[in-house]
């Protein structure tokens, strides 16, 4: 049944069919396509019988070479703590002021939590540590909380005004907002509050003005910022007497912080980072802070 | 022979038809047939809860901007990937994901596990304008967000489209999906006591962009993200990796 016939010009055998007076060749598939197909096919076949692939009713076939990608991480994440764990156990139980003084554990300190900084904390505080307007500088020793390693580290662990049950809870009313100072008064204690740092902002003319903005400053500001400005960590309340601003010290965010009070906010870092991690961090921002008083 | 073989075939019209059938088959079956065995491959997770409706118009925000053509949902078995993100992602994690937004190209990070790692205001800043917070960052700015109020309207209707899929949407869900939305943005509001109750005590009830007044599309989108990683602690309890489940009075 098969029709041998033969194209003329090339020589090629035909399918024998003819369509409206056209004819076909019948040419073989090339002998490189083949190989790539039958080569392909058997890498295939290997390749079911090596790794997990076709599934069974209840499970799947698991593979001559039995891997299992979750296992391998697992043994990646345990190599990786045992070759910490020279360092990782001393950071764990030695108190801060030993490893403060082991050259050796310091030097793991500024490596680890260089990295450790710039995957979680950099986001706000920038991966020199100095901040931006709305996030402190953490370089210049003026502290919201505290600047103690153990006083960073519990920071670093409850957040301020966070999820954490036990959260640092720092508010400043919204003074202008919700009524308690009006236009003027608010203008008053700006400037007052200006005069703290800068003494050059008093001048004669704005003396009353400055007197003014004194006396509402230590009726309404007084009780968080103490009566000479100076802060007190306890409520996370800033110094207003030296030049490190959180929003900004010029007189338009000042009115505007008066005015409209502020709630800043730190996450908790409790259930992301390990005891050791909050432990390396705070030493490191701890570090950071090169003005020492 | 194969010459002979397949002249065989082609001549034998049924024999040539379930040939055809058989060998058009074989991606479909590929496809299909993992799905028998899926019990046994996604994991348990009792305290999977469903997005709320804020969470998925942020989720549909998400998609709308195209937000999952540079950043992946998915943490991958490598020790790098987990040492950065935290336990890699789970199966069921994506359960109530409709359509899932894994990703496959990281221009930025993984958000996988954002949720609850920087604060809303940062969220709201960073949307603003990435700059102002990543000097380095290459992300568009999303300032029209917090200007465009959030459409409600048709909250319900993606909620019953979700449920028709198999996310276990209760009906008081779906009846009160637009006034959940805006509670969850009002914490002081009469209609925030509402969203913990039919979502549970765990779900974030803030005034996400800082206003209360006005329900925008970024306080959806910043819900949407807050809750990223944070449906279940499924991934905490199955992993080896040094990491503490988040706490649920946190």
């Amino acid at each position: 049944m098969a029709v041998e016939e033969r194209d003329p010009v090339s020589g090629q055998k035909t399918t024998g069919h003819e369509w409206n007076g056209i004819k076909e060749l019948d040419t073989a598939v090339p002998r490189g396509v083949l190989m790539f197909l039958v080569v392909t096919h058997v890498w295939a076949v290997l390749w079911w019988l090596l790794m997990p692939t076709w599934p069974m009713v209840t499970t799947y076939t698991k593979g001559i070479l039995g891997i299992d990608q979750r296992q391998i991480v697992e043994q990646d994440l345990t190599a990786a703590q045992s070759q910490r764990a020279s360092w990782l156990k001393s950071i764990e139980t030695q108190d801060y002021a030993q490893i403060q003084s082991d050259e050796n554990l310091m030097r793991v300190v500024r490596s680890t939590g260089r990295q450790l900084f710039g995957d979680n904390c950099a986001a706000c505080h920038g991966a020199d540590g100095k901040g931006r307007a709305n996030y402190p500088d953490l370089t210049d020793n003026d502290w919201l909380w505290g600047g103690e390693v153990e006083q960073i580290a519990e920071t670093m662990r409850l957040g301020i005004n966070s999820r954490h049950q036990n959260t640092r809870v720092a508010q400043m009313p919204a003074f202008g907002r919700d009524a308690m100072l009006d236009r003027t008064q608010v203008a008053n204690v700006a400037t007052y509050v200006q005069s703290l740092s800068n003494p050059a902002v008093t001048t004669p003319q704005n003396g009353p003005q400055v007197q003014a903005g004194r006396e509402i400053f230590l009726t309404t500001c007084a009780a968080c910022h103490g009566e000479d400005g100076k802060g007190n960590r306890e409520v996370g309340a800033p110094n207003l007497t030296d030049q490190f601003w959180v929003y900004g010290g010029d007189m338009q965010t000042l009115i505007n912080t008066i005015h409209g009070g502020r709630q800043g906010h730190m996450p908790t870092w409790d259930e992301r980072l390990t005891p050791a991690e909050i432990k390396i961090l705070a030493l490191y921002v701890n570090s950071l802070g090169a003005v020492k008083p | 022979m194969a010459e002979l073989f397949h002249r065989k075939l082609e001549r034998t019209a049924i024999g040539f038809v379930v040939a055809i059938i058989a060998a058009a088959s074989v991606g479909g079956i590929v496809e299909i047939a993992p799905l028998f065995t899926i019990h046994t491959t996604v994991e348990e997770a009792p305290d999977m809860r469903v997005y709320t409706p804020l969470e998925l118009a942020g989720r549909n925000i998400y998609i709308r901007e195209g937000c999952y053509a540079c950043h992946s949902q998915m943490i991958r078995t490598l020790r790098d990937e987990v040492e950065r993100y935290g336990p890699y992602s789970l199966a069921v994690e994506s359960k109530y994901d409709r359509p899932m937004l894994w990703g496959s190209k990281r221009t930025g990070p993984d958000l996988a596990r954002v949720g609850g790692k920087y604060s809303d205001f940062w969220h709201v800043a960073h949307l603003n304008n990435p700059r102002d917070v990543v000097p380095e960052s290459n992300m568009p700015a999303y300032r029209f967000l917090a200007r465009t109020a959030l459409d409600t309207g048709d909250l319900q209707r993606h909620l019953r489209a979700q449920q028709a899929l198999g996310v276990p949407y209760t009906d008081a869900m779906i009846a009160n999906a637009a006034s959940d939305a805006f509670g969850q943005a009002a914490p002081d509001s009469p209609f925030a006591a509402g969203v913990t109750e039919r979502y549970g005590e765990k779900t974030q009830v803030s005034a996400f962009d800082g206003v209360v007044t006005q329900l925008t599309e970024m306080d959806a989108l910043v819900a949407y993200l807050q809750v990223l990683g944070r449906l279940t602690d499924a991934a905490y309890s199955n992993t080896a990796a040094p990491e503490q489940a988040p706490d649920p009075t946190n």
